[in-house]
């Protein structure tokens, strides 16, 4: 990403941020809530149009192409939303298999076999008939993750995996992600404002802040940064915040 | 000051509303032509707008029949017409009443539904997975949809026809005590193809309005469960006053 920028209305949102992942690689972006965090993937996959810059992948800038072959890039991107968002008209099985029906030519009984290994991946078995509703927050999370790996994406894309989840399902979700990275072997890139989760899934971790990455460090040289704005993140400290008379939150 | 600014505030509404509309009209033709065309969706749209609908419609029908008959019978009697009540009934389903309380009953129920449920999916950012899983939101939502409005309001229409004279015939024949033979014979003498057409016509245009608008109003919600409210609102009363504009203009170039 060259030269990102978004705004809304008065409010900007990334301010020319500049982001390069290696293939292969496991980024982790952190921020604090209202920063942009998500607004930033969603550039990556084009669920957003920038109002600046340009988001490529291998070289290829996905608003100068076509719709179709922007379609065909996204193709190669999974992407896992904050609460899931699981298609609640169908059921578990039926939203894993949605991605094979529309873009690969399986028969039923390999889209049915493809979904219990997709369910496996993400340590869950036999809940194909189960609706979005019947699960908890983070069974439907991991749905998500098993839809968004049905198609062997390339690029995997977390938002915000673990929010509002209690410690021990989060670490069942970090230990999802991990063997998902190590099986799977995909560029990674995961919006949390967990530390924990963000050092056991990263080899980058960057910092986003006032719409632009602020440092861009591996785990450990990120956990003893010096930097004011790491401090503050890794310490939970919000004086800075609380003086300045800012909202620690803002909607974006 | 303030009156001019609220004219124009209304009248870029109005302008960004239909710009809206066209534009994602124009996206949904091209996704009408494009792979996959998924005939099971459109199979679930036309059972839940049609059949599910149905008796709805179909009551409202035959009561509005009833009603016509009841209140033309007071009214034609003052001039020893009342023999003209069934062709009257027959005209006024036909051309008028059937196509435009079909479209408005469809649209409380229907059109508030489409946009009840992919606003939904919009503020839990279903519509976004349906994009990363590379589907065109509009081509998979729209399209069922919109065609499943253009063939079933039409079928509707004709279910609403004969039960609305059933109705009409059942009020004027039995409880008013019109001469059946009389009554039946009058209520086609008068009807021509082009009333059945012009009312079929119309009702396609009414399904292809309200399920456009119920869906542009569900895709477009902003603000969590209270913008799903008003996309709802907004698809029933936008919904029902372009059949109600469209009807004037379509009754114009039909008749």
């Amino acid at each position: 990403m060259t030269g990102l920028s978004k705004r809304f209305g008065a409010k900007v949102v990334l301010d020319g941020l500049d982001l390069t992942i290696a293939k292969g690689q496991s980024i982790v972006i952190l921020g604090k809530s209202g920063t942009g965090k998500s607004v930033l993937l969603k550039h990556m996959i084009g669920l957003l149009t920038p109002d600046a810059g340009t988001v490529e992948v291998e070289g290829e800038d996905l608003w100068g192409a076509s719709r179709s072959r922007r379609d065909e890039i996204r193709r190669r991107f999974g992407m896992s939303f904050q609460e899931g968002a699981l298609f609640d008209s169908m059921s578990v099985g039926e939203n894993i298999a949605f991605p094979l029906k529309r873009h690969t030519q399986m028969t039923p009984g390999e889209v049915r076999a493809r979904v219990a290994e997709c369910l496996s991946l993400v340590k869950l078995h036999g809940i194909e008939g189960k609706r979005p509703s019947e699960l908890s927050g983070g069974m439907r999370r991991r749905v998500g993750f098993a839809r968004a790996i049905a198609l062997k994406p390339e690029v995997l894309l977390f938002d915000e995996p673990t929010t509002g989840l209690d410690p021990i399902t989060t670490d069942v979700l970090a230990r999802v992600m991990i063997d998902l990275r190590d099986r799977m072997n995909p560029t990674m890139v995961t919006i949390t404002h967990d530390l924990k989760v963000a050092f056991e899934v990263a080899e980058r971790v960057a910092l986003l802040d006032r719409g632009k990455i602020l440092v861009d460090l591996p785990p450990r040289e990120f956990e003893a940064s010096s930097d004011p704005g790491v401090r503050a993140f890794v310490q939970g400290d919000g004086s800075e915040d609380a003086e300045s008379g800012l909202p620690a939150e803002a909607a974006v | 000051m303030g009156l001019l600014e609220t004219v124009g505030r209304l009248a870029l509404d109005a302008l960004e509303f239909h710009g809206r509309c066209i534009s994602l009209l124009g996206l949904t033709v091209r996704g009408l032509f494009r792979k996959p065309f998924d005939g099971r969706a459109l199979a679930t749209q036309v059972v839940r707008v049609g059949f599910d609908g149905l008796p709805v419609v179909l009551l409202t029908a035959v009561f509005t029949g009833a009603v016509l008959a009841l209140q033309t019978y007071v009214g034609f009697k003052r001039f020893h017409a009342e023999a003209w009540v069934g062709s009257v009934v027959a005209l006024s389903m036909l051309r008028e009443l059937a196509p435009v309380l079909t479209g408005l009953m469809v649209t409380g129920r229907s059109g508030s539904a489409m946009a009840a449920e992919i606003g939904s999916m919009r503020v839990t950012e279903q519509i976004d997975a349906l994009v990363s899983l590379a589907t065109d939101p509009v081509q998979y939502l729209f399209v069922p949809r919109i065609l499943a409005g253009i063939i079933v309001l039409p079928m509707l229409v004709v279910l609403a026809n004969a039960l609305g004279i059933t109705g009409g015939y059942l009020v004027a024949v039995r409880l008013l005590g019109a001469n059946p033979v009389v009554y039946v014979q009058n209520t086609f003498q008068f009807l021509s193809l082009n009333d059945l057409w012009s009312g079929l016509i119309k009702a396609g245009v009414f399904g292809f309005l309200l399920t456009l608008i119920g869906c542009q109003q569900g895709f477009d919600t902003t603000g969590g469960a209270e913008g799903v409210g008003r996309a709802t609102t907004a698809a029933v009363v936008l919904g029902s006053l372009a059949i109600l504009v469209s009807d004037f203009f379509l009754t114009k170039v039909l008749f």
